[in-house]
């Protein structure tokens, strides 16, 4: 405990960094701790108007579809496609900051391109979840689908769908567009001419915070 | 600063901050699985329930979610390997939400309990009944 105490000292005694982080890791950890309050306030408007609401639309019957299976009943299994296809760029971007650390440039171009290709197949899913919703008469202000217990819904329901997995898609595109710029600059040299990846790992953080906000996005929408 | 840049990073290096990709892909395999346990419950196991039980297939899924939170933050964002002061200043602050969380879920159903009450007439669900069977058959909604 007294070494603990000694470090603590240490650490705050000026001089350097008391989180032993680099500046820009640590602002960009503060940014996504402001936008993880931003989904949260998102997330939990929508959850004091469901608790508020007496019966909503059941999500099995909702998302029950998937492309090119046509009437086939197959609950929750294209956004568990989604989930997994975002899993996966999370990995490939951890393995593209590892070979940064490793000043590995050919391995940071390799996984980053895997990076990208794995946010474009996200959105591109999420294109057609949103289009598939809107033949069906989903969009703002309209909502096709009845309560669990047969009743009208509210459009509450797809106004915050739309809302929140828009913004979260939105998340997704800037990640993806951050991400192109990264592969661009690996691929053009910047990051050994600088002599460190950190850039990588910043654009790593911001990655797999879009990744952590999808996990709630999933719980909330399409499980609850 | 790029100089306090540099410093910094010469002190990750020491750290050895190497990476581990064994510990990578064992925390893939952990939010597979979570996910996979989820969808299989969602899908197959909570539908056979009556729905009043339904909030505490909605606490499983809680556990499930903070899971594979906790692994994100902690091994891909590398929070957990960091030092104590910095997962403090994140950890802290993100206390907050249980409050947010608690105070506005309760406020809602509040809300709702007190709508019923006082004003059984705007009751939604009761007021838009749908006519029962249409011929037609929209049938793919039910």
């Amino acid at each position: 405990m007294a070494e603990v105490a000694v470090i603590n000292q240490r650490w705050w005694s000026g001089g350097k960094s008391p989180f032993n982080l680099e500046y820009g890791k640590l602002m960009m950890w503060y940014f996504l701790m402001s936008d993880a309050f931003t989904f949260g306030a998102f997330l939990i408007s929508y959850g004091s108007i469901r608790f508020a609401t007496n019966a909503w639309p059941d999500p099995n019957h909702v998302f029950a579809s998937f492309p090119l299976m046509g009437a086939h009943h197959l609950p929750l299994l294209f956004v568990s496609l989604m989930t997994f296809i975002l899993i996966m760029s999370s990995v490939t971007m951890v393995l593209a900051v590892g070979a940064g650390h490793a000043h590995d440039r050919a391995g940071v171009i390799k996984w980053m391109f895997w990076t990208i290709l794995g946010g474009l197949a996200f959105l591109s899913c999420q294109a057609w979840e949103w289009t598939h919703l809107y033949s069906e008469g989903a969009w703002w202000g309209r909502n096709p689908f009845p309560n669990y217990d047969g009743t009208k819904a509210t459009t509450n329901f797809t106004n915050f769908f739309f809302t929140i997995t828009g913004f979260h898609g939105f998340h997704v595109f800037s990640g993806v567009i951050i991400n192109i710029v990264m592969l661009c600059m690996a691929w053009n040299g910047t990051f050994e001419r600088k002599g460190h990846y950190l850039m990588i790992e910043k654009a790593g953080l911001y990655w797999h915070f879009v990744d952590l906000v999808w996990v709630f996005v999933f719980t909330c929408f399409y499980l609850f | 600063m790029a100089n306090f840049e540099n410093q910094s990073h010469a002190a990750h290096a020491e750290a050895g901050h190497a990476l581990d990709t064994k510990a990578i892909w064992r925390t893939f395999w952990i939010l597979l699985v979570i996910t996979c346990l989820e969808l299989i419950v969602g899908m197959f196991i909570a539908p056979r329930f009556p729905h009043h039980v339904k909030i505490w297939f909605n606490i499983l899924y809680i556990i499930f979610t903070g899971a594979k939170a906790f692994y994100i933050i902690a091994e891909f964002m590398h929070l957990r390997h960091e030092i104590k002061n910095m997962i403090m200043t994140i950890a802290i602050p993100a206390l907050l939400f249980v409050w947010f969380i608690a105070a506005f879920l309760w406020e809602g159903n509040s809300f709702k309990n007190l709508r019923n009450t006082l004003d059984p007439h705007k009751r939604e669900g009761q007021q838009y009944i749908p006519p029962p069977a249409e011929p037609n058959g929209e049938e793919h909604l039910k």
